[in-house]
C-alpha cells in the first residue's frame, strides 16, 4: 500500500469519526432530557411515596379489572424490544447489509424496552418485598415464571448482542478521549477490554455475534409468545385465543419497526446524519413496516372475525362494546390511525420519505401502546358472573393520575436510556460503516 | 422495616406453635394465651380486659396482650398445605331455597372480619334467559378439582389441598393477580389497601386455616372455614342461613348437611338434578348447585331492593 493511500483512509476515518462520536448535549438535548428527568421523578415519587406505602389503592384497578396500563404498558414494553431481533439478527442472518447504521439503534431500543418490562412488572406487584419468592417458591408450571426466565435470558442476549459489536467503536472513542477526561477514559477503557483491533479479536466478534444472531432469534420470539400466553392461557373472551402468539408478535414487530423509524427520523436531523442515514434506509424500512403491517392485519382479521362470527355469549359480549360500544371510538381510531392509514400510506413512493415516515411511526406506536390497553382491559370488564355487589367504581376503569405518571416514568426512563446512551457511545457503529466504506479493519483507529 | 420485624416474630411464634401442637387439642389456644402473657417484660401502663380460656375476666397491661385467634389450629405450614387427613370436602347449594337474605354473607363478613367491597361470598341475582325466572345465587369458591387459579400461581401461594379446598397462603403471594384473571368465577378479591380489621386480628399469626390476619397487597377469598371444619363444626355461611340453602359434608362419607337436614350427598344430587356451575369450562367445582324449581320462596322486587340498599 503506498503512503497517498494510507493518508486518504486516514483522512475518511477522521471524517467518519467527526460524523459519529457521540457529541455533547446541545440545548435542545438539554431541554429533552430535562423534562424526561422531570417526568421520571415524579413517577418515582408517586410509586415510592405513594404507592409503596397506601398500596395499589391509588391506582384505578379494582377486582373486576385487576390488571390495568401497568400490565399493557409491559406488554408494549416487551413488544418494541422484539426489535431488536428483527433488525438486527434477521437482516444480518439474511446478508441484508443495509440495515449496518441500523443494528445498533434496534438494539438499544431493544434493552431499553426489556429492561423497563421487568421493572413495570415489579411496579404491577401488590407485594414487590417478596419478589425473591419467584426464585424460593417458584413454580415451572405457571407462565409468569416460563416469562421471568425468557425475559432475563434475553435480557442477557440483547444485551451482548449491543454491547459485543460495539467493542471496536469503544476503543475508538476511548482513544479519541483526551487524557485530562479521567473518568470517561477510565471508563472506555474498561468497556474496551483491552482491544487492540487485530485480526484475531475481529475474528472473535464476527464468531460471537453470529452466534448470538442465531440465539436470539428463537428468544425473541417466547418472550412474547410466552407474554401473550399470560393472557390466553386463561378462559376469558378475547385472550382464550390459539391465536395470540403469533398476533402479539406480529403486532411487536409493528410496533418495533415504527419505533426504529422515529429514532432514525431524529437522530438524522439532530446529529445530521443524513450521509449514513439515507434515503434509502427510509425507503428500505417503509417497505418492511407494509409488510409486517399486512401480516398484523392478517392476525387482526383472525382475532376478531372469527370470534365475531359465531358470536358466542361471552365474546359476544366483549365484541359488541370493542367494536361498537364504549371502547369503538378508541378501538377504530387505533385500527385506522394505528394501522391502516400508515400501510396506505407508505405503499407510496411519496409515503416513504423522512418526515413522513415519522409522523406514520409516532402514529404507528401510539397506536400500538392504547392497542395494548384494548387487548388487557375490555376483557376484564367482561367476566361470566355478573358484576354485581360492588361498588360503582369497580365497574369501570380509567387510570387515576398517580397510575398515569407511574406509567409515563416508565415510558421517559425508556427514552432516557436511549438519550443517554447517545451521549456516550456511537448509535451508528463506525467499524462496520468503514468497513463498508473499503477501509481495512486494521485501519480503523 | 416494622413489617420485617413482624415477619420474625410470626415465625418465631409458627416454630413455637410447632412445638405446642404436641400438647394437643384446646389446651395449646389456652397455653398461648398464658405463656405470651407471662413472657413479655414491658408495660405501657394502659389496661385492658379480656377473658382468659376459663371464662375468667381479668385485667391485664395491653402489651402483654399478643395474639388472640379464635382457632385451635396451630399447624405447620407444610400440615396446613395438606388439609384435614381423609377428608373430601363438598358443598351443595339449593337454589331453590334462596330469597337473597344473605344472612350467609353477613356471617362470613363478621367470621372472617371483612369489611368493604370484599366480599367472599356472593348473592347474585341471575337469569338464564329472558324466558325464564330469576333467581338468587350465593357463590363462594368453589373449590374447583381443577383450578384454573392454582395452575398459574407462580409461587405456590394458592394451591389444592387434599381434602379438597383451595387455599391461600397470604404470607407467600406476591400479589401478581393472575390467579383473578384466571378464575373464571371472580371469586378472588384483592386487598388493595391495608385492610381494616380487629388489632388482635391484625398483629395475629397467619394461618391458612383462618385466612388472618388479611394482609395489603395479596389476593384473598373464601376457604371454607377450615377453622370450623377442623373442630368437627360447619362453615358460618351453612350455620347462618336460616332457609338451610347450604349444605356442608364429606364426600368421603357420602354425606351432607345444613345442621338441621343431612342427606346422602350422591342420592340428592340425583334426585335434585344437581349441577356444577359452568361444567364445561372444566374447572370441576367442589361446589354443587340444586336447580331453581319449585321455589320456596318467589323472586320479589322488595328482595331486590334490598341488596340494591
Ligand atoms: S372458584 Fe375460582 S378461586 Fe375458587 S377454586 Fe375455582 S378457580 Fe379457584
Ligand atoms: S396473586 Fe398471589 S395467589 Fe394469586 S397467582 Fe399471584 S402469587 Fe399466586
Amino acid at each position: 500500500m503506498n503512503n497517498s493511500e494510507a493518508e486518504k483512509t486516514a483522512l475518511q476515518m477522521k471524517k467518519l469519526k467527526e460524523d459519529m462520536l457521540p457529541k455533547k448535549f446541545s440545548l435542545s438535548g438539554k431541554i429533552w432530557v430535562g423534562v424526561l428527568s422531570l417526568i421520571f421523578v415524579t413517577g418515582l415519587y408517586y410509586y415510592f411515596f405513594r404507592q409503596l406505602r397506601e398500596g395499589l389503592i391509588i391506582t384505578s384497578m379494582r377486582d373486576y379489572v385487576s390488571w390495568g396500563i401497568y400490565i399493557s404498558n409491559f406488554v408494549f414494553f416487551v413488544a418494541i424490544s422484539l426489535v431488536g431481533s428483527l433488525i438486527s439478527a434477521i437482516l444480518k442472518l439474511s446478508n441484508a447489509h443495509w440495515q449496518t447504521p441500523l443494528t445498533r439503534i434496534a438494539e438499544v431500543i431493544a434493552v431499553a424496552g426489556i429492561t423497563f418490562a421487568g421493572i413495570i412488572i415489579i411496579v404491577d406487584m401488590g407485594r414487590p418485598e417478596r419478589f425473591w419468592h419467584l426464585f424460593v417458591y417458584g413454580r415451572i408450571q405457571s407462565p409468569i415464571i416460563w416469562d421471568v426466565i425468557v425475559i432475563t435470558t434475553y435480557l442477557v442476549v440483547s444485551m451482548l448482542l449491543l454491547y459485543i459489536p460495539m467493542i471496536p467503536d469503544i476503543a475508538i472513542c476511548r482513544d479519541a478521549t483526551p487524557a485530562e477526561n479521567k473518568w470517561l477514559k477510565k471508563f472506555y477503557t474498561f468497556l474496551a477490554i483491552g482491544w487492540q483491533g487485530t485480526k484475531e479479536q475481529y475474528k472473535i466478534i464476527e464468531n460471537s455475534v453470529k452466534i448470538l444472531a442465531v440465539v436470539v432469534i428463537p428468544l425473541a420470539f417466547s418472550i412474547h409468545t410466552v407474554t401473550s400466553w399470560l393472557f390466553a392461557t386463561t378462559a376469558r373472551p378475547g385472550w382464550d385465543s390459539t391465536n395470540l402468539g403469533a398476533y402479539f408478535i406480529s403486532g411487536a414487530f409493528v410496533v418495533g419497526a415504527a419505533s426504529v423509524i422515529c429514532a432514525m427520523y431524529i437522530l438524522r436531523e439532530h446529529y445530521k446524519l443524513e450521509k449514513y442515514i439515507t434515503l434509502k434506509h427510509f425507503d428500505y424500512m417503509g417497505r418492511l413496516l407494509v409488510l409486517l403491517l399486512l401480516l398484523y392485519l392478517y392476525f387482526n382479521i383472525n382475532e376478531y372475525f372469527v370470534p365475531g362470527f359465531k358470536m358466542k355469549k361471552v365474546d359476544a359480549d366483549h365484541l359488541n362494546e370493542l367494536l361498537t360500544g364504549s371502547y369503538a371510538p378508541l378501538f377504530w381510531s387505533v385500527q385506522i390511525i394505528g394501522m391502516i392509514i400508515p400501510l396506505i400510506v407508505m405503499l407510496f413512493n411519496s409515503g416513504r420519505k423522512p418526515l413522513v415516515m415519522f409522523v406514520l411511526g409516532v402514529m404507528v406506536v401510539v397506536g400500538a401502546w392504547f392497542k395494548r390497553f384494548l387487548i388487557v382491559i375490555p376483557t376484564m370488564m367482561h367476566p361470566y358472573l355478573p358484576m354485581q355487589d360492588v361498588p360503582v367504581e369497580y365497574t369501570h376503569y380509567f387510570p387515576t393520575w398517580p397510575e398515569w405518571s407511574i406509567t409515563a416514568a416508565s415510558l421517559a426512563g425508556v427514552l432516557l436510556v436511549i438519550t443517554f446512551f447517545v451521549r456516550y457511545f456511537p448509535i451508528i457503529p463506525i467499524w462496520e460503516t468503514a468497513k463498508e466504506h473499503g477501509i481495512h479493519p486494521e485501519e480503523i483507529k | 422495616m416494622a413489617e420485617e420485624n413482624n415477619d420474625n416474630q410470626t415465625n418465631d411464634r409458627r416454630n413455637f406453635l410447632r412445638a405446642g401442637l404436641f400438647l394437643g387439642g384446646s389446651a395449646v389456644a389456652g397455653t398461648i394465651l398464658s405463656n405470651t402473657l407471662s413472657a413479655s417484660e414491658e408495660t405501657s401502663g394502659e389496661k385492658v380486659k379480656v377473658m382468659t380460656a376459663e371464662g375468667q375476666l381479668v385485667e391485664v397491661d395491653r402489651s402483654k396482650i399478643k395474639i388472640a385467634t379464635d382457632t385451635l389450629s396451630a399447624l405447620a405450614n407444610n400440615d396446613e398445605r395438606k388439609g384435614i387427613p381423609g377428608k373430601k370436602w363438598v358443598m351443595v347449594i339449593d337454589l331453590s331455597r334462596c330469597k337473597n337474605a344473605r344472612k350467609c354473607q353477613s356471617a362470613c363478613n363478621k367470621a372472617h372480619a371483612l369489611t368493604g367491597p370484599n366480599q367472599w361470598l356472593k348473592v347474585y341475582e341471575m337469569q338464564d334467559n329472558e324466558e325464564s325466572s330469576p333467581y338468587w345465587m350465593p357463590k363462594p369458591c368453589l373449590h374447583c378439582d381443577n383450578p384454573p387459579c392454582t395452575k398459574v400461581c407462580p409461587v405456590d401461594a394458592t394451591f389444592k389441598r387434599e381434602d379438597g379446598i383451595v387455599a391461600i397462603d397470604n404470607e407467600r403471594c406476591i400479589g401478581c393477580r393472575f390467579c383473578m384473571a384466571a378464575c373464571p368465577y371472580s371469586t378472588r378479591v384483592f386487598n388493595w389497601e391495608e385492610p381494616k380489621q380487629p388489632i388482635h386480628i391484625a398483629t395475629g399469626e397467619h394461618t391458612c386455616a383462618t385466612s388472618q390476619p388479611r394482609k395489603k397487597g395479596v389476593v384473598e377469598k373464601c376457604d371454607f372455614c377450615p377453622h370450623m371444619l377442623e373442630q368437627g363444626k360447619l362453615p358460618h355461611c351453612v350455620t347462618a342461613c336460616p332457609n338451610g340453602v347450604f349444605f356442608m359434608g364429606d364426600e368421603n362419607e357420602d354425606t351432607v348437611t345444613n345442621g338441621s337436614e343431612t342427606f346422602a350427598l350422591s342420592q340428592l344430587l340425583r334426585d335434585k338434578a344437581g349441577y356444577r356451575y359452568m361444567e364445561d369450562l372444566g374447572t370441576k367445582p367442589r361446589v354443587y348447585y340444586l336447580p331453581p324449581v319449585d321455589r320456596l320462596f318467589p323472586f320479589t322486587k322488595e328482595d331486590k331492593e334490598k341488596t340494591e340498599e
